[in-house]
């Protein structure tokens, strides 16, 4: 086999695996237990301090 | 110390500007000899500011206005960002109503510098990377500062991505009208133009991320994510497809490493992804800042704004082959690119529905911000345009869309809806900050602002939607002996009425874009229009009392 199959076929199958369970993990991390003070925290950070102007 | 640190600056930018006027002398055609005449004036004016700033007594540092210390956030380059983006938008949107008038009336082709062929690309370009790309570093480094409580990193490389970005507009811009171009949509600016642009970005990335670096709250706020994915993306995208070899050192034109259907594939694939990060990435980062912010809500769920960010950098990015629908690109393919459409729609809804719903409770500033008012259309318009561009990508639909006006009324329907709304609304917000002032001149005017430019969207679309279906049905339309029905000039008849709805649309768009200017500028010269306020609840002083006593009924007179 050629490079160019050898990755491609690499790359439809393997490594997209890799990439579909990482987005997975990705989009499943803010809905670990315990993160929701924390998403909470961070969604309400941008209003902490007298940050206008200065 | 002073004073030869002020001479070497001198020294610098005159050895520049030597070597610039070798470069016009050398010249192997006239374009690279204007370029090298720009570098050369700039230069030039730069031994100037140099010479004429230095005052050894001072910090030397006036012009640049490099910040006093750490205590404070570095916003001269954000004013200089909200400014630049007021012009190049009244440049960019000027230009766009001049090539839609052309389009109407050709007699306006004034040859050889005005002609559409060179003005169409000034005109994407003044919109996409004039005005949209100087308030992304302007909101950029005005957020990152914010969210990561920490002043600009580097500021004397903040300063030369501002004005480097400014130089790469200028000799663009100047390029197109001189007919210098690789011809890559999007992407027009020949070689040594790419490799400037490179060079400025990789100083804003190192700004960016060495202000995230050094920053003093724990968590990176979602808006910077987007930011970060932008800045990153666009620098692969443009590197990777304006890779070229230049036929001369001394002269402008370059041939691409691609070729054919590669060149083709590579040129979408930048292309789309331009207005996956750049269009879409880096105003969402706009949207998840300034949308809180106005409403003074947090956004509606931070979890949904994790999942809308990774789900856009995993999908986008494949998307791009469906611009190439029926030709010589694989049909795996374009098939592969209409699927991945199809799949952003979802990501794109939820993100249009997270910024909505971030006015849970607060619906009724719709009715008395006009700022507010701006970013809920801007949001709408995100959502339209997020749903017509998969649907435009299925190849059925694409055979009739492809190639005509419906992909033009599809585009400025998220350029001028989404994009424009969002950064007039930033354009807003920070204004009265940054140059500390009570509110903006009018707010009577924003509102104008907002159903000029609301009506201009809805004349241009609307007309495009006609156009666009009508060339498309009428190109494909056979006579029973099986021959065309109509000539291309036929259908270039049959679209004067749109194409005169769309200039119309344009010139709605336009002045909105100057009553903001005016606002603007008012603004600044520390103006407050005396003006009604958006929303009234008076005070009736008759029925703010008690009911009186109950009189008892009189008693009839026996």
């Amino acid at each position: 086999m050629s490079v160019y199959e050898t990755l491609r076929h690499f790359a439809d199958s393997w490594f997209l695996l890799v990439m579909f369970l990482l987005f997975l993990t990705f989009c499943l991390w803010p809905f670990r237990p315990g993160a929701k003070d924390h998403n909470q925290a961070a969604a309400n950070s941008i209003f902490e301090g007298q940050d206008d102007g200065e | 110390m002073q004073a030869e640190a002020a001479l070497g600056r001198i020294g610098l930018w005159f050895a520049l500007m030597f070597l610039a006027i070798v470069a016009i002398v050398a010249a192997k055609d006239s374009g690279f000899a204007a370029h090298a005449t720009i570098v050369a004036a700039v230069a030039f004016l730069l031994v100037l500011v140099s010479a004429a700033r230095f005052d050894p007594l001072s910090s030397g540092r006036s012009f640049f206005r490099m910040p006093d210390g750490p205590d404070k956030y570095d916003d001269d380059p954000v004013r200089w960002g909200v400014l630049a983006t007021t012009f190049w938008g009244m440049a960019g949107f000027l230009a766009g109503l001049f090539i839609a008038l052309q389009m109407a009336f050709p007699q306006l082709n004034i040859e050889p510098w005005f002609n559409f062929g060179r003005l169409r690309p000034l005109h994407t370009s003044a919109v996409i990377f004039a005005f949209g790309g100087n308030a992304l570093i302007a909101t950029s480094f005005y957020i990152v500062q914010r969210t990561c409580r920490t002043q600009l990193a580097f500021p004397s490389l903040a300063r030369f991505v501002f004005w480097g970005y400014q130089m790469f507009i200028l000799l663009a811009a100047t390029g197109y009208l001189l007919g210098i171009t690789q011809s890559k949509e999007y992407a027009e600016p020949e070689w040594y133009v790419d490799l400037w642009l490179t060079i400025v970005w990789v100083a804003y990335f190192i700004v960016f991320m060495g202000t995230i670096v050094k920053r003093k709250e724990p968590h990176i706020y979602v808006a910077n994510w987007f930011f970060l994915a932008f800045i990153v993306t666009v620098a692969m995208l443009h590197i990777v497809n304006n890779l070229a070899v230049p036929v001369s050192l001394l002269g402008a034109k370059s041939y691409g490493v691609w070729s054919g259907v590669q060149d083709a594939l590579t040129q979408w694939w930048y292309g789309h992804n331009a207005v996956g990060f750049f269009l879409t990435a880096g105003f969402l980062a706009m949207m998840y800042y300034f949308v809180p912010k106005q409403a003074e809500r947090p956004v509606y769920s931070y979890r949904l704004s994790i999942i809308h960010f990774w789900s856009l950098i995993f999908l986008y990015i494949w998307a791009g082959p469906h611009h190439l629908h029926y030709t010589a690109l694989p049909d795996w393919a374009q098939t592969l690119g209409m699927v991945f459409s199809i799949i952003l729609w979802m990501p794109s809804w939820g993100g249009m529905i997270n910024g909505l719903m971030t006015l849970n409770g607060a619906w009724d500033k719709i009715r008395t911000d006009p700022i507010i008012r701006m970013m809920v259309m801007a949001l709408a318009f995100y959502g339209m345009s997020t749903f017509e561009g998969p649907m435009l990508s299925i190849k059925a639909v694409n055979s009739l869309s492809h190639y005509t006006d419906w992909t033009i009324g599809h585009v400025h329907s998220g350029a001028l809806g989404w994009n424009g709304m969002i950064t007039f609304a930033a354009l807003y917000f920070l204004v009265p900050r940054l140059w500390k002032r009570e509110r903006m001149y009018s707010l009577r005017m924003i509102n104008w602002h907002f159903w000029l430019a609301t009506l201009g969207i809805v004349f241009y679309a609307a007309s495009m939607w006609v156009a666009g279906v009508t060339q498309g049905l009428m190109w494909r339309e056979y006579g029973p002996d099986g021959y065309l029905i109509w000539s291309f000039a036929d259908t270039m008849d049959a679209m004067f009425p749109m194409y005169v709805a769309r200039a119309f649309g344009g010139l709605l768009y336009l002045s909105g874009a100057i009553i903001m200017t005016y606002n603007i500028a008012m603004t600044l010269a520390g103006r407050l229009r005396d003006e009604a306020p958006m929303t009234e609840t008076p005070h009736d002083a008759q029925a703010d009392r008690p009911l009186p006593a109950a009189v008892p009924a009189a008693v009839p007179a026996e």
